[in-house]
């Protein structure tokens, strides 16, 4: 790992600058995932007298729980219905924002400020927008035949999450591509316009393939973010439901070990996550080093 | 701009301002509701023109009183919010510059270790550890208490990275220039590194500022006493109505409140805020 | 002001690799010593390790009468100018010359006194409240200079301070750094791998090799006797011209085949291979009766002042220097002085005969 040619000599202020953050990962961070992987091989019985170590049954158990695999199904519809929503979007308005000469900066300002927006907020608003008896929105789609009432449809309680999480994400998504389109030198697409390409050609033979990096890192974080930071979306609107259309695994965990009391099966669910989160990162990692050696 | 096509030109505006629309759009509907009194919700749909009743609404949601829910005023839940996102990008940025000096310029036995402890915290955000974490904070009493809301998520692995990254393009010259000049480890960091450091400081303080202003799930597990509630966490509760509807308009203004501040942070420093949005995901 | 003494200094580093190993130089009072060699030769480490910078992991540094192995490079009574001048980039000239001072708790009106004599020294008072940014890398260089004016140091250390200039500023900065070190009289060490800088501004030169010391000796000697055929292809411009040859019956027989008469005290004792070392200046033109050797013209470099000429023989190159004017044909033939000839021994390198 690196450092510095010539580093001081002292002995024991390291120890005192890192103590801070040490000690704070340590309370905070490592000492509860372990306690998670603890908890997770063990079980409670009915009244919370007597906790006994079962092994790796909290985990068979949760492959074998139709709820659990539900909510596996529906969060990946969520993270990936999410993510491309937010991604394609986000990638028109930069091709749009890099293709005006007047007032870009003006656009990106007025387009980048929805990711100062909490994501509980965010599903307020949208809550509000589609609330089956006063939203405008579910005015408008009742105008239009389509009778929306997420608190009774899973798929329209599905659809607002979506729009909630993927709104307040395109902000984020934006300002990469764009910069990512601002970083290909105006010379190539220059040198395609010669050669004869139209602008149809051009983004998928010279623009597409060279934005490819900061999509797939795109992918990456809006999947990170769909899995972890929509916690507050979906609690601030539809609390997993209905009939846990809407119970993503994070929310599950939380739901499972604050409210159901099952300490182990939460803990199992989330060692599992840790090991998603851990994969997501390893992988981001990754790539961010396979773009260093480019 | 490689051809001239007035087509093309007009098409980019054109999805330039559906998009700007689009964004805007709940945030308009959010407005307007909340200047109208909420006698306007009971029937029908929610007005698209804003109504007279706004500085009202403000005046009585900053004040506490109006909703069935919140037992205090937003005004509280705002100064609470403030606080915890102060505490948390300040010391967030305080013990990750710290950790990063430690690492790039000092060689110690345990330095790898230390080096991954701080990194492995990446891997564990604070959804998937929650029911552990909460009973450490609650076994050490800081349940209900500024402490409990913004030490817990103080440790950054990615602010610790960033300023490794900064101070790794600092040429190895000026640390030896300001050692021969007579300046011990405190005095480099306090003279040199420190000032070297504002922009990346400034933009990663927007950031986190942001993290901390919006966190949601923390505030809620750790008050559950309502004056050490958070404006955004505070919402939900004025949302949760058994019985009757929600009084929408309390609601709207304070989401309105609620997302102010950030907002203006994000505009007013827009060019910091891409700067630490970009470095820190680096 | 101080001497410098280096007793035996070794730097070994942690993964075992050797970078300066058992060097031993006494630089006296006042004396302007240029270390000089190619990249990897140990002379940045060697310096680094005067300054405190690099622990020493064997042998002593004295400065004075002072064993300072230990002390921090701040204690030693030194200043350095590094390369990038490290100029402190957030504040201004003036702060950037008085930190260190203001460090060592020197009294306000003697800070201000110092930097008002290295600025006026320096001719660099205009730019004192402007920041580094603003200045070009000349101006840049004094200040760089004037921070370690400022300190009254007893040893100026140089790490390559002009490397990152324009060959035109490199010349007069170069001047400049003597002609100030002529009026302060203090002792400087100075490290380049430009052998040209090194010859103009040393009083002794030290050629490093390998971590260890090559030569060490005036630029004049060092040119004129060069302890081997490194140093000889090192130090002077162009580089010394190097054939193998053959002692012969107490003659030199050239690769073309041509043999000549070389002074006695040259020669070794046992005859056989030898590396046979020509200045480009002392090749001169003779008629072809007179002439040692005949060579192919290749190409011809103009100097102005000079015309260098490339020459190919028997598949050996070299290069002659003659005077502007002198008209070449496509076969020269080349005569040369017995006492410009330098040999050496083929296999080790070393100059052979006496000094």
């Amino acid at each position: 790992m690196q450092h510095k040619r010539t580093t001081f000599r002292h002995r024991g202020l390291p120890y005192l600058l890192l103590a801070p953050q040490l000690a704070v990962t340590g309370v905070f961070f490592l000492w509860p995932a372990g306690q998670a992987v603890w908890q997770s091989f063990l079980r409670e019985d009915a009244f919370g007298l007597k906790t006994s170590f079962v092994g790796l049954a909290n985990y068979t158990k949760l492959l074998h729980d139709p709820q659990y695999l539900g909510s596996l199904h529906v969060t990946v519809i969520f993270s990936l219905a999410t993510a491309a929503l937010s991604i394609v979007s986000a990638l028109v308005l930069a091709l749009a924002a890099d293709r005006v000469l007047r007032g870009p900066r003006v656009y990106t300002a007025l387009l980048v400020w929805p990711y100062a927006v909490a994501p509980a907020i965010a599903g307020v608003l949208w809550w509000f927008l589609f609330n089956p008896t006063i939203g405008i929105l579910s005015y408008a789609l009742r105008a239009l035949g389509h009778d929306w009432n997420h608190l009774l449809d899973k798929t329209d309680a599905m659809v607002l999450v979506i729009l909630a999480a993927a709104w307040k994400q395109v902000s984020y998504n934006f300002l990469f591509f764009l910069a990512g389109l601002q970083a290909i030198p105006a010379s190539l697409r220059e040198a395609a316009a010669i050669d004869g390409a139209g602008p149809v050609k051009r983004f998928f033979t010279i623009v597409a393939p060279l934005l490819s990096p900061t999509t797939f890192f795109l992918l990456v974080v809006n999947v990170v973010y769909t899995m972890f930071d929509t916690f507050a979306v979906i609690d601030a609107t539809t609390e997993g439901g209905p009939a846990q259309a809407t119970n993503i695994l994070v929310y599950k965990v939380y739901r499972d070990g604050f409210i159901g009391l099952d300490l182990g099966g939460s803990a199992a669910q989330s060692v599992v996550l840790m090991g998603i989160v851990i994969v997501l990162t390893v992988v981001q990692f990754r790539f961010i080093e396979r773009k260093v050696t480019y | 701009m490689v051809e001239n096509r007035r087509f093309l030109d007009i098409l980019a505006h054109a999805v330039l301002l559906l998009g700007v629309l689009a964004v805007a759009f709940p945030v308009y509907v959010a407005f307007v509701a909340s200047t109208h009194p909420s006698s306007d919700f009971v029937s029908g749909v929610v007005p698209l023109l804003p109504g007279s009743e706004g500085l009202a609404t403000y005046r009585e949601v900053l004040a506490g009183g109006g909703s069935t829910q919140m037992s205090v005023p937003i005004a509280l839940a705002l100064k609470n919010s403030l606080i915890m996102a102060l505490a948390i990008a300040l010391g967030k940025i305080a013990i990750s510059i710290l950790s990063a000096y430690a690492i790039v310029w000092f060689r110690f036995p345990l330095r790898q270790l230390a080096f991954w402890a701080i990194f492995i915290t990446l891997m564990l955000p604070v959804e998937v550890r929650i029911v552990p974490t909460f009973k450490v904070v609650a076994d050490l009493g800081l349940l209900n208490s500024y402490a409990g809301l913004s030490v817990p998520l103080i440790a950054s692995a990615t602010a610790t990275f960033l300023f490794r990254q900064v101070f790794l393009t600092i040429p190895d010259e000026l640390m030896e220039a300001a050692r021969i000049d007579g300046a011990g480890p405190i005095r480099f960091f306090r003279d040199v590194l420190v000032p070297l450091s504002q922009t990346n400081i400034a933009a990663l303080f927007v950031i986190l500022f942001i993290y901390g202003w919006n966190q949601y799930l923390w505030p809620i597990l750790i008050t559950t006493d309502d004056s050490f509630t958070t404006v955004v966490a505070g919402i939900k509760r004025m949302a949760d109505v058994t019985d009757g509807e929600p009084r929408w308009n309390d609601i709207m203004a304070t989401a309105m409140l609620a997302m102010a501040p950030p907002a203006l942070v994000v505009i007013v420093m827009q060019r910091l805020f891409v700067k630490g949005l970009v470095e820190t995901e680096k | 002001m101080a001497a410098i003494t280096l007793e035996n200094l070794t730097k070994t580093y942690a993964g075992g690799v050797t970078a300066v190993s058992g060097v031993d130089l006494d630089i006296a009072d006042g004396e302007f010593v240029v270390l000089v060699g190619p990249s990897g030769c140990g002379k940045s480490t060697l310096l680094r390790m005067i300054a405190g910078l690099e622990t020493v992991s064997a042998g002593a540094v004295r400065i004075g009468a002072r064993e300072v192995n230990r002390l921090e490079p701040a204690e030693r009574d030194i200043a350095m100018v590094f390369q990038n001048y490290a100029l402190y980039p957030h504040i201004t000239v003036r702060q950037n010359l008085s930190y260190g001072l203001r460090n060592r708790r020197i009294p306000k009106d003697e800070i201000a006194r110092r930097v008002g004599e290295a600025a006026r020294m320096l001719e660099i008072g205009p730019y004192l409240d402007r920041k580094p940014r603003a200045l070009s890398g000349g101006q840049r260089q004094r200040v760089a200079m004037g921070r370690a004016i400022v300190r009254e140091p007893a040893a100026f250390l140089f790490d390559e301070p002009l490397s990152n200039l324009d060959a035109k500023l490199r010349v007069s900065m170069r001047g400049e750094i003597r002609a100030l070190q002529k009026r302060l009289g203090t002792t400087s060490v100075y490290v380049t791998h430009d052998q040209l800088e090194a010859m103009t501004l040393a009083d002794r030169l030290v050629v490093l090799r390998g971590g260890r010391i090559e030569q060490v000796g005036t630029p004049l000697d060092v040119y004129r006797n060069p302890v081997s055929t490194f140093v000889a292809e090192f130090i002077g411009a162009p580089a010394m011209n190097l054939l193998p040859a053959q002692i012969a019956q107490e003659r030199l027989r050239l690769p073309c085949g041509a043999a000549v008469a070389v002074p006695s005290c040259l020669l070794p004792r046992a005859e056989g291979p030898v590396t046979l070392g020509l200045r480009a200046e002392d090749l001169r033109l003779a008629s072809p009766e007179d002439a040692a050797f005949h060579a192919d013209l290749s190409h011809v470099e103009e100097l102005g002042s000079q015309r260098l000429a490339h020459l190919r023989l028997s598949g050996h190159s070299l290069v002659a220097a003659f005077d502007k004017g002198v008209a070449l044909s496509d076969r020269l033939a080349l005569a040369f002085a017995p006492e410009a000839v330098h040999l050496f021994d083929a296999r080790t390198g070393l100059r052979l005969g006496a000094p």
